[in-house]
């Protein structure tokens, strides 16, 4: 039996959220500043840039999402300290101020009036002092309850439902026994099980405000439908791997909030939790969408169960892969952290497979790289809601 | 040795959890929540993950998995049969 009352070792923020990576990021707040983002992480050993295609004429809600994906993305607390590039002064200014009351490190600038090349100059210089402050920081013995974690699954197939969903949800139940923060999401993705989730809300009024981000995605889906959605949900992957219906895919996924946890409160997209125990957030079920959404929410672990083998990571929040599919984990070995075929043959119990995740959990939280780490993979993927203005 | 596992006994499909299975195998299966064994002929091959009936089902049935329905047959359905995208379709969208 695993001991989640050993500590393990993580950067404590200033705002006293425990982190475990030390990332100094360059973020762009729009397309266009990639480019400069780029060159300034190709300057300053150490540093990380975070380019992606959006951040120019978006409005209403969409903007929203985006200024809190931006702010939650640069508050993580597996980020250490941030520069932030945007083409104008104002929205540039908006998210360092989003990120500085966190307590961090974090510079903005503009490249109006200035042009790349002096940008990517004072950027740098910036960057160059934020990798010393950042590589100075020590670890120090954190409460394991102190880490939040999220999870959402990928590419799942049957095993999912039976072996490496209920492994995330063992491990959810023994860590909320711990008063962690944990999350679980993908509202398209628990179509066909929605009714088994209002039951585990805590009260009613938690109950209503998952229904409504229930039927608000229902909605959207309605409204742009022109099939029944086959081969988009579930997935070619998925129907290879055996799942003939939304409604089986949705009940292997839940699987992953266990048997215990009760639903304390639900999120917008990229909205951060206000108290320990488990959140549903409303989000896409696409696997780098969710996750970049985790990670701006403030999560710093994640737990990705896989069937057919998604090989997905994100460039702040490590991402641990457990998969009970001999056949994945025979043919894409370096993508699973934590095999738990064994569960399928009965060589292992929940109990046990769950525990095994755990330990992979303290291990990657003390600095042991995961999968996706070593392997590269940085998917950094905005949520738009729709088109520009 | 396990060939295929069944959640929960009221369920109408088990879960194939080993490669290179074919017709005409009798397969040996675990449900579950009540853990017990059963003994299955399947009438085609069936790839790992994939589902079969493990009890009959008419046109327009309900199929139920983890007790729970998850979908409507769209064709009848005997016990050993592949049971997928071809014989059922979601009650949704």
């Amino acid at each position: 039996m695993i001991n989640l009352n050993e500590k393990i070792y993580g950067y404590r923020r200033d705002n006293n959220r425990v982190g475990i990576r030390n990332y100094v990021l360059i973020l762009p707040v729009d397309d266009i500043s990639n480019a400069a983002c780029e060159a300034v992480s190709n300057n300053i050993k150490g540093t990380i840039a975070l380019p992606h295609p959006y951040g120019r004429l978006q409005f209403g809600e969409d903007l929203d999402l985006h200024f809190r994906t931006m702010i939650g993305t640069g508050s993580n607390p597996n980020v250490a300290a941030v520069i932030v590039i945007g083409i104008e002064p104002g929205w540039t200014q908006k998210i360092v101020d989003g990120i500085a009351s966190t307590g961090k490190p974090v510079q903005g600038f503009s490249i109006e009036k200035n042009g790349d090349i002096q940008t990517i100059a004072d950027a740098s210089k910036a960057a160059y002092d934020m990798v010393h402050y950042a590589t100075g920081l020590q670890r120090e013995p954190c409460d394991i309850g102190e880490l939040w974690v999220s999870t959402k699954c990928g590419e799942s197939d049957t095993t999912s439902g039976f072996g490496s969903n209920p492994t995330v949800g063992n491990a959810f139940d023994k860590l909320y026994e711990i008063d962690s923060t944990l999350l679980f999401g993908e509202t398209s993705e628990v179509t066909g099980g929605e009714h088994l989730i209002k039951e585990r809300c805590a009260n009613d009024a938690v109950a209503e405000q998952f229904m409504f981000m229930f039927n608000r995605y229902q909605d959207m889906i309605e409204r742009f439908k022109t099939d029944d959605l086959s081969e988009s949900q579930p997935t070619k992957g998925n129907i290879e791997g055996g799942l003939t219906t939304i409604e089986e895919k949705a009940l292997g996924n839940i699987q992953k909030i266990g048997k215990k946890c009760v639903v304390d409160g639900v999120l917008d997209k990229a909205e951060m939790p206000t108290s320990k125990g488990l959140w549903f957030m409303d989000s896409s079920s696409a696997a780098a969408e969710m996750v970049t959404l985790c990670a701006a929410s403030g999560y710093v672990a994640h737990l990705f169960p896989t069937g057919q083998g998604n090989i997905i990571g994100n460039p702040i929040l490590p991402v641990i892969k457990i998969c009970a599919n001999p056949r994945t984990v025979r043919t894409m070995s370096e993508h699973i952290d934590v095999d738990v075929t064994g569960l399928l043959n009965r060589d292992i119990n929940l109990d046990q497979a769950g525990d095994m995740l755990l330990e992979s959990l303290i291990h990657t939280s003390n600095g042991r790289m995961t999968a996706a780490e070593i392997l590269g993979h940085q998917e950094f993927v905005l949520t738009r809601l729709y088109e520009s203005a | 040795m396990i060939q295929f596992i069944v959640h929960d006994e009221d369920d109408s499909v088990g879960v194939v959890t080993v490669e290179g299975l074919n017709e005409n195998d009798t397969l040996t299966g675990w449900i579950m929540d009540q853990d017990v064994l059963i003994d299955i002929k399947i009438n085609q091959d069936i790839p790992i993950g994939h589902k079969i009936a493990i009890k009959d089902l008419n046109k327009d049935d309900t199929v139920i998995k983890y007790g729970v329905d998850i979908g409507r047959t769209i064709s009848q359905i005997k016990v050993g049969d592949h049971l997928h995208v071809h014989n059922v379709k979601t009650k949704r969208w």
